[in-house]
């Protein structure tokens, strides 16, 4: 209702006159077979009505009144739509890029400011301020809730790819909870995401990120042993991933990549399709992964894709190779703070036979106060390398 | 509801007066006038006088005190406007999206605030 009339204030009106001409016409005609699908059908018809008076001025905007009129009145055809049509409107170019996946978190996904904050790496009271800026931007300055025209999605597909890309990544690596996964936000993301690309099936980028949650997600069933606790991808039993999904994904992104118009959420979806091909850890196409690193980094220079590439690198030419990489990375201020470089740093290093040194890459993560499934698992590989004698040389 | 499109521009960013592109100008605003009149949304336009005939007045303590010019030195100048009466702010970004100023300065959209009987 919200989505048909294009704002919540009219749609509350007109769900109020419908119930005003309930109270005056059911005792004189007579109670209707179906009372709550009669106010809906009186209440949007109002809305219509109120709607085809503002749109006589525009002949555009009457196709648009055209189409909602031609929708099925008893909702359920619209309800995936409701929710598009308030990620488009949170993503709306008129509000700042960062206000707007802070938005989308907040209102069509439901995360908690605590949680968005952690996420995007703020304070509690900037995401909420921010929160409340954007919403009284969206009331007084007349954005509405609708899915755009044609022309105007891709300007907003960005970021509302990006919006349902942190909803994934929340869920897929929980904060402030000590489970491994939350399989209500991945199941949200993927939802959303199936959304979009149901409305916008030529959009590559989509596909991609549909993929991708698809490929990632299917592995979460072996992500966490009977104890709840975090099992790294190398460890995970293999048999318990969703091959159903696994399979979905991989089609999704062998044919998007087709195309030849490749984007960040594709290459990335082909790089999870890369693990989930593998057999065994051993069997993964490392090469094959630092490859498609170096092409994301082409597209997208950023110091958290050039961690990943080393870890890639380290498997497909050794560990030093990647120690490397990762030690410049460590070096410069941009990702000093984040705990899974020094994580992957500590690995490498343990691989190297510096264990020392490995412990010491250890603790420096845990004082960046990782999520909890991560800090158990720190600790866990703390206490191996402390345990263990140093091995020899890996050659 | 209504919105007011602010015209702004730095002096000389645009085509020089009495040049041919000047005068595809002039008619690019005529178009987009003449788009919005026809779409039923033009509530008012007007191109201003430069800001070297502004004056900007004061009063403090009761005291009236006028200043030549505007307010403030700034790069950018309002050169005119339009108010517009839409369906949402899409609709006037895409009208606004036709104003030449768009391409050669900037022009600011803001909704028009809407005061209930008193």
């Amino acid at each position: 209702m919200a989505r048909l009339a294009g704002d919540l204030s009219l749609a509350e009106d007109c769900a109020q006159e419908a119930c005003a001409a309930a109270v005056e016409q059911w005792p004189r005609d007579g109670l209707p077979a179906n009372p709550g699908g009669w106010v809906v059908a009186v209440a949007r018809r109002r809305a219509l009505d109120h709607l085809r008076r503002e749109s006589a001025r525009s002949g555009k905007e009457r196709g648009a009144v055209q189409e909602w009129a031609a929708a099925e009145p008893d909702g359920s055809a619209v309800a995936g739509d409701d929710q598009l049509a308030l990620l488009f409107a949170c993503c709306h170019p008129a509000l700042d890029p960062a206000v707007r996946v802070t938005l989308t978190l907040r209102v069509v996904c439901g995360l908690p400011t605590a949680s968005i904050a952690r996420l995007l790496l703020l304070s509690e009271p900037a995401v909420a301020q921010r929160i409340v800026r954007a919403k009284r931007k969206m009331r007084d300055a007349g954005i509405r809730l609708r899915v755009p025209d044609p022309g105007q999605r891709p300007a907003r597909l960005a970021s509302v790819l990006r919006a349902v890309y942190l909803t994934f990544t929340e869920g897929h690596s929980p904060h402030g909870t000590s489970a491994v996964v939350r399989d209500d936000l991945c199941e949200e993301a993927l939802r959303l995401a199936r959304g979009l690309h149901q409305l916008l099936p030529d959009e590559p980028e989509v596909t991609g990120l549909v993929a991708l949650i698809l490929l990632t997600s299917g592995r979460s069933p072996a992500r966490a042993d009977q104890d709840g606790s975090l099992v790294l991808l190398t460890d995970q039993d293999r048999s318990r991933w969703d091959r159903e999904r696994l399979d979905e994904g991989r089609s999704l992104v062998e044919a998007v990549l087709a195309r030849h118009r490749p984007g960040p959420y594709q290459l990335q979806a082909a790089i999870a399709a890369c693990h989930a091909d593998a057999a065994t850890a051993a069997d993964t196409d490392w090469r094959q992964i630092a490859a498609l690193y170096s092409e994301l980094l082409r597209l997208d220079p950023s110091p958290v894709i050039e961690a990943n590439r080393a870890v890639a690198v380290a498997y497909a030419e050794g560990p030093a190779a990647g120690l490397a990489i990762l030690d410049t990375l460590a070096a410069s201020s941009l990702l000093a703070r984040w705990p899974q470089l020094h994580i992957g740093r500590a690995g490498l290093l343990a691989r190297c036979g510096r264990h020392q040194d490995a412990i010491a890459a250890y603790h420096h993560a845990l004082a960046l106060e990782p999520v909890s499934a991560i800090r158990q698992h720190i600790t866990g590989q703390i206490a191996a390398l402390g345990a263990a004698p140093a091995p020899t040389r890996e050659t | 509801m209504k919105y007011i499109a602010l015209l702004y521009g730095e002096p000389g960013a645009g085509p020089a007066p009495g040049t041919p592109e000047f005068m595809k100008m002039l008619g690019e605003f005529q178009s987009a006038t003449a788009a919005m009149a026809d779409a039923g949304i033009l509530v008012d336009s007007s191109p201003l006088q430069p800001p070297q005939t502004a004056t900007t007045i004061r009063v403090r303590d009761g005291e009236t005190q006028l200043s030549d010019g505007p307010f403030a030195e700034i790069k950018e100048q309002l050169g005119g406007y339009y108010i517009l009466d839409c369906a949402d702010l899409d609709m006037a970004l895409r009208y606004a999206a036709m104003i030449p100023s768009a391409r050669y300065g900037s022009v600011e959209v803001r909704p028009v605030m809407e005061m209930g009987p008193p």
